[in-house]
């Protein structure tokens, strides 16, 4: 064949790549990477992206009242879900009022991604109106950035951030686009090259470690599973309850991984740490080998670490290589994907094992006594006031595994990982690492967005709630009928309780005058009711159950149940801050008893 | 405590060293010398870095290191098998009667002499730590008027490199 003869047909048009403007191309970028719902508001540096995102039907925006709330919902999306949340805002101000948020995702390995407007490039560095080096700001807390300045630069920045949210340990990735790009003109090219040659997280183990591991779980005799964060976060709960159960090994699971392993399951034995269950917290201590997975040897669980689990070989596996041996060192490290490596795990054991299993029946028999001798309980308070932990177990006795459950920080956290009883990963929400009082309210939001057809509780306190109600407006104007129990003890309790055990019960500006006896001050039910939401007040026993049920025969408004509840009530078992996690409190004054200690 | 040298593959990219510097700052590490300068590979920046910690918390620190994104990889380069060169200006005061024994030391030294006034010279010396901190002692009695100095530049004996692999795929 000759040139000549050989046809050269013209390119037809629709293999030009199409001219968007930046901010069309954001909005393209995020429909074909698969997000369906955004959290955010406008300002002046993201007005054009505002202007495209009013033209088009495929990504449904939440218009918050608050960026920390945009923050938070795309928080709870992403942690109701295991999709990325997206949030968008504004620069300078609006930027940094995501920070907390960016900051608790980062804490909690949530793949968020931040879209911020930048004033325009020609203007950046000169201290224009509403300019911040959000880059700059955020860079300890978050997992990356990108600065485009270009409109050719967006496709590549937001799917680059976007894997990068959702890959190896998810976490939060900020992108900042200058006005000027979002204006601009570019050719739209899909997919983009990803050009990340330092980014190769490590999803595979070491079949070596994994037989060495499964070597030590059959020569155990004091096992225990110890699960954090990473193992929602990889979605391997099934293959952790077919680990558990082929070794029969007790489970743990810290506050970030309540759910990943059901509560009614006989080998679980609770939540360990400051204020997990007394088999929890000595099973850990006392253990001879604590196979980790996703967790990160947090100070609130190991107490102090110098004499935490003396006896315990470590087999530490996560994602992130730079928590392994970071705490704790490791005997055992293994690199790799929670689900994955559970899964080896599991295969190795049962090579190992070859049918046999481990002789942990005297490990069980102390372990059930324990269980047996200091369940999670409570005492009534003395003043007569509702038991803030009545409330929240009936919650989630009348509500039932299948809802999601966001809680604030603080006591009504802690009493809500202990009293709601969770079966499946991802129904429960909370600030776990960086302890952001406020989250509760906006993350529950952008968890009822997600799961539209789950029953979505708030569990908060009066302190907590106060820091970001506002979203209940965005609540109620975008149908988004969540529940929120405001466990109204008039003050900040956690702190409280501190000031009540180890500073002489000084209550040094912790009363909040929320609740009984005080000017309630807001009235949480006015409020309520302010905001177009059913406002409900409960202040004894038996009113409890008749305001739970409403509120989930309530599905036309968000609804707000004000439990005024007691100020002496306190959260135990407690291990004081800074010693071993041997001197566990069951409750006030009393310790489990140890024979040979 | 005692001295590590890590060198750093990194993509040259705005922020990088911030990200670099900040990562230390941040995890309580501290830094004695940093150098940067591109690599043989377009695009890509070599960080040489001087850091003082124990071995649990280096290894810490290159596993944060290799977190960062835009960081492509990270060896240690241990004194034995590796050359390490620190590189400096000095700017000496001289009259008639020192500028003699101030060349004569920049000649022992195998330094040179990069700039000459009526009252100063600027001395330019590059060599291990050991005998930059010499030069400095002798040159000291007659005065140092200023001293820029590059952080510790290090590569690898042999003819193995650091960017060898990275682009395998």
């Amino acid at each position: 064949m000759t040139t000549e003869t050989t046809p050269v047909p013209s390119a037809p048009a629709s293999t030009e790549p199409e001219m968007l403007t930046g901010s069309g191309a954001i909005i393209r970028t995020l429909e074909l990477l698969g997000v369906t719902d955004v959290f955010g508001i406008p300002g002046g540096a993201v007005i054009p992206l505002y202007d495209e995102l009013m033209t088009q039907t495929k990504i449904r925006h939440i218009l918050v009242r608050h960026e920390q709330g945009a923050g938070h919902a795309a928080e709870g999306y992403a942690s109701a879900t295991g999709r990325v949340g997206v949030a968008i805002a504004t620069s300078g101000p609006g930027a940094t009022n995501l920070v907390t948020a960016i900051a608790d995702a980062y804490m909690d390995s949530v793949p968020l991604l931040a879209i911020t407007g930048q004033v325009f490039s020609t203007s950046m560095g000169t201290d224009a109106f509403q300019e911040a080096d959000i880059i700059g700001i955020t860079m300890p807390i978050t997992k990356h950035s990108f600065l485009a300045r270009r409109a050719e630069e967006i496709p590549a920045a937001i799917a680059s951030a976007y894997h990068i949210a959702s890959t190896g340990r998810p976490g939060p990735v900020l992108v900042d686009i200058t006005k000027d790009a979002q204006q601009n003109l570019a050719p739209f090219i899909w997919p983009p090259k990803l050009d990340l040659p330092g980014y190769r997280p490590i999803v595979k183990a070491h079949g070596k470690q994994v037989q060495a591991a499964a070597q030590l779980l059959l020569a155990a005799k004091k096992p225990v599973l110890y699960v954090g964060g990473g193992v929602i976060r990889a979605h391997a709960s099934a293959e952790l309850l077919v680990l558990a159960e082929a070794t029969g090994a007790p489970v743990v699971t810290t506050l970030m991984a309540r759910g990943a392993f059901p509560d009614s399951h006989p080998q679980h034995l609770g939540m360990p740490g400051m204020h997990g269950t007394v088999p929890a917290v000595l099973a850990l201590q006392e253990s001879d080998l604590i196979i980790s997975f996703g967790a990160r040897f947090d100070d609130r669980v190991t107490g102090k670490i110098s004499e935490f689990a003396p006896n315990a070989k470590i087999v530490h596996v996560d994602v992130d290589p730079a928590e392994i041996s970071k705490i704790r060192m490791a005997d055992v490290p293994i690199v790799g994907d929670a689900k994955d490596v559970i899964a080896d795990l599991t295969l190795a054991f049962a090579d190992a094992a070859q049918g046999s299993t481990p002789d942990t029946i005297e490990w069980w028999t102390y372990l059930s006594g324990l269980k047996e001798e200091f369940p999670l309980g409570f005492t009534e308070p003395t003043d007569g006031l509702l038991a803030p932990q009545y409330v929240i177990q009936r919650i989630g006795e009348l509500t039932g595994p299948e809802a999601v459950y966001a809680a604030g920080v603080g006591q009504h956290q802690m009493w809500a990982a202990q009293y709601i009883k969770y079966e499946r990963p991802n129904s429960w929400l909370n600030s776990g690492g960086a302890g952001t009082m406020g989250y509760s309210v906006p993350a529950a939001m952008g968890a009822k967005v997600a799961e539209p057809d789950r029953v979505v509780w708030s569990i908060d306190g009066d302190g907590c709630f106060q820091m970001t109600n506002q979203e209940l407006a965005t609540c109620t104007i975008n149908n988004i009928p969540i529940k929120v129990a405001i466990i109204n003890n008039s003050s900040l309790g956690m702190v409280r309780q501190w000031q009540s055990l180890f500073y002489d019960g000084r209550h040094s500006f912790t009363d909040l005058n929320t609740g009984h006896g005080t000017a309630m001050v807001p009235d949480f039910v006015k409020m309520a009711d302010a905001y177009g939401a059913l406002g409900i007040r409960v202040t004894s026993k038996d009113q409890v159950d008749d305001a739970i049920k409403l509120a989930l025969a309530t599905n036309d408004r968000p609804v707000v149940i004000d439990f005024i509840v007691s100020p002496g009530a306190m959260v135990w078992p407690m291990v004081p801050q800074g010693v071993s996690n041997s001197f566990v409190q069951y409750a006030k004054d009393h310790a489990p008893t140890w024979g040979d200690e | 405590m005692t001295s590590h040298v890590l060198s750093l593959l990194v993509e040259d990219k705005p922020g990088l060293l911030t990200r670099v510097a900040g990562l230390f700052a941040r995890r309580g590490f501290n830094i004695e010398s940093l150098a940067v300068g591109p690599s043989e590979i377009v695009g890509l920046s070599r960080i040489t870095i001087l850091v003082d910690v124990e071995g649990v918390p280096l290894e810490q620190v290159t596993k944060q290191l290799n977190k960062l994104i835009n960081v492509i990889k990270i060896v240690e380069l241990d004194a034995a098998q590796s050359v390490q060169r620190d590189h400096l200006l000095i700017k000496v005061k001289v009259d008639n009667t020192t500028r003699s024994q101030v060349l004569e030391a920049v000649t022992l030294f195998r330094a040179r002499v990069v700039d000459v006034s009526t009252d100063a010279v600027v001395i330019e010396v590059t060599g291990g730590s050991g005998k930059t901190q010499a030069l400095l002692r002798v040159l000291e009695p007659y005065g140092i008027r200023e001293i820029a100095q590059s952080g510790l530049l290090a590569i690898g004996r042999g003819s193995k490199s650091i960017t060898e692999r990275v682009f395998k795929n």
